[in-house]
């Protein structure tokens, strides 16, 4: 598939915002021993809502006729896009609802209705992320994509990149426990073993045959002519290969940067005194490696159009 | 209604003429333009509602080439209209046809990646998703006479391969055809039940290849046989 990159910014980003608002969001509802001001969660919050935003307006940019994008959220009985649409429009009544409650001083943990408010914008957030992650999962055109794994990577990935927000950002006004990163690096942890059981998983070739695409089962099909002299939509869209090579090169770039540099950062490079420039760059390394490992994922995954233009198998 | 197409493997030959009446037809219908992007230029492309791949079946020298137009499948299960999120694509009740209302459409191209047959192309000058209407602005058109409300694809076949009609009647030519000579469904492990059949090509014998004959007696025969046919 063509990794498009307005697609690949707001599914990583507004990835990022949801996590993080959720980690703030559930952590703010409960009484930990570690409590965060109502100016944390304020602060968090914004840059959290500022992400989800940004990655929202970008991916309407991959749209050939956006001036139609409002009627988005009309299938929401069948289409996992419009159902995403509409979980993330619904969502900013809700997160406003409790921002602005926490910006009017009430403690999120101090009474049963602010608590509830809380859990469900945290839920809410990764209830949105989910369906991101089910507008890919849904497609049986597409191997590399529908399976269980493809939502749960969205998820785990989205918390792990607001984990490490959520960490550094509460470490530049100057209180994170070592117990907070340690959290955030057990994410980090859970979503590598996710990530990588995934890249094992579309590993072995499963999909249709050009066989079963031409329905010709029990002789050996081959193309002869694609019938196009130059590239056409379908061979834009759906042709999109690179070298295998190159696509085991960048696994290990998005595993190094994404997984293995945050979490060596966390466990051996914080020290007793102000962490926050080893916290960023762990920050930084994350989101260079998920927005490489969500290339990967539009690049590896082969639609099985491709069948119809000289793949045996996809 | 099932309406749909049943396209004969056997006997396509792989002209092109179903694609080009396709085009000719549609680019000023309900749908059109099927716009062409450097339609002179060293790169030609632009939007196709039918396109045509030429296959080797089998290995030599028991092989042989099939010809394999591909168009809108009109699936009972179709995906594109189950992902679509504007509710642009839409399966008719009455009769199955599948089809993008192009007011509604904002050019997301999810149906595009749900279709498995590549039956969907997006229009990048107006920005929206265009696919094979099954003709319907001909199909049902009174004012032209009975026999010419086909499409314009089985209009124009000139060897015949392209049929047309209600799969719901078992009795209909496009039934009674995919009954008779085994017609199959693509990709039906994916499960949208494709409505199109194609019919696979028969067994003929092989055109035997020519041997250079050894045998005194056989060359004495054809000897023989070339003097008497002349």
């Amino acid at each position: 598939m063509h990794p498009a990159f307005s697609v690949i910014f707001f599914t990583v980003t507004s990835g990022a915002g949801y996590g993080l608002i959720a980690i703030t969001a559930i952590y703010s509802a409960f009484d930990f021993s570690q409590p965060m001001t109502g100016a944390q969660t304020l602060m968090l919050s914004a840059v959290a809502l500022v992400l989800i935003t940004s990655g929202l307006i970008s991916s309407t940019f991959h749209l050939a006729n956006p001036k139609n994008a409002w009627r988005a959220f009309s299938r929401v009985r069948t289409s996992w896009l419009a159902r995403e649409g509409l979980l993330a429009i619904l969502f900013y009544p809700i997160v406003m609802l409790y921002v602005y409650l926490v910006w009017r001083g009430v403690d999120a943990s101090s009474s049963t209705a602010m608590t509830t408010l809380a859990l469900i914008t945290g839920v809410w957030a990764i209830v949105t992320v989910f369906s991101t992650g089910m507008i890919y999962a849904s497609l049986k055109t597409i191997r590399q994509w529908n399976n269980a794994l493809t939502p749960v990577n969205y998820i785990s990935l989205g918390l792990m990149l607001g984990g490490l927000l959520f960490s550094w950002l509460l470490s530049l006004s100057g209180n994170v426990s070592a117990n907070l990163t340690m959290v955030a690096s057990y994410m980090v942890v859970i979503a590598a073993t996710i990530k990588i059981v995934y890249f094992f998983w579309i590993g072995t070739p499963a999909g249709p045959t050009i066989n079963t695409a031409t329905s010709f089962t029990a002789r050996t099909v081959r193309l002869l002519d694609v019938g196009h002299t130059a590239g056409t939509f379908l061979t834009d869209e759906f042709g999109y290969q690179v070298a295998r090579d190159r696509l085991v090169a960048l696994r290990w770039i998005a595993i190094i940067l994404g997984f293995v540099l945050p979490s060596l950062i966390i466990w051996f490079g914080l020290g007793e005194g102000d962490n926050t420039l080893m916290l960023g760059a762990a920050v930084i390394s994350a989101f260079a490696g998920v927005a490489v490992e969500r290339w990967l994922f539009f690049a590896e995954a082969r639609h099985v159009v491709n069948l119809y233009h000289g793949a045996q198998q996809c | 209604m099932k309406l749909g197409l049943v396209v004969d493997l056997d006997t396509c030959v792989g002209c092109n003429a179903c694609a080009v009446a396709c085009k000719q037809w549609n680019t000023s219908g309900t749908t059109g333009p099927l716009t062409d992007l450097e339609p002179y230029g060293k790169d030609p492309t632009g939007v196709w509602f039918n396109r045509i791949r030429n296959y080797e079946l089998g290995d030599y020298p028991d092989n042989k080439t099939v010809h394999f137009p591909m168009s809108c499948m009109h699936c009972e299960d179709a995906a594109c209209v189950t992902v679509c999120p504007t509710g642009a694509s839409y399966k008719r009740e009455e009769d199955g046809i599948v089809l993008v209302d192009q007011d509604k459409c904002m050019g997301c191209n999810l149906c595009a990646w749900a279709c498995p047959y590549g039956a969907r192309e997006l229009d990048p000058e107006e920005g929206v998703m265009k696919k094979c209407t099954l003709c319907v602005d001909r199909i049902y058109d009174e004012a032209l006479p009975e026999d010419e409300r086909q499409p314009a694809c089985v209009m124009t076949c000139p060897a015949h391969a392209r049929f047309f009609g209600d799969f719901d009647d078992p009795n209909s030519e496009v039934s009674r055809l995919s009954r008779e000579r085994g017609g199959e469904h693509l990709m039906p492990e994916l499960g949208y039940k494709p409505v199109n059949t194609y019919l696979p090509p028969r067994n003929k014998p092989n055109i035997p290849t020519y041997k250079n004959e050894t045998n005194p007696i056989e060359k004495v025969k054809d000897w023989v046989n070339r003097l008497v046919a002349r």
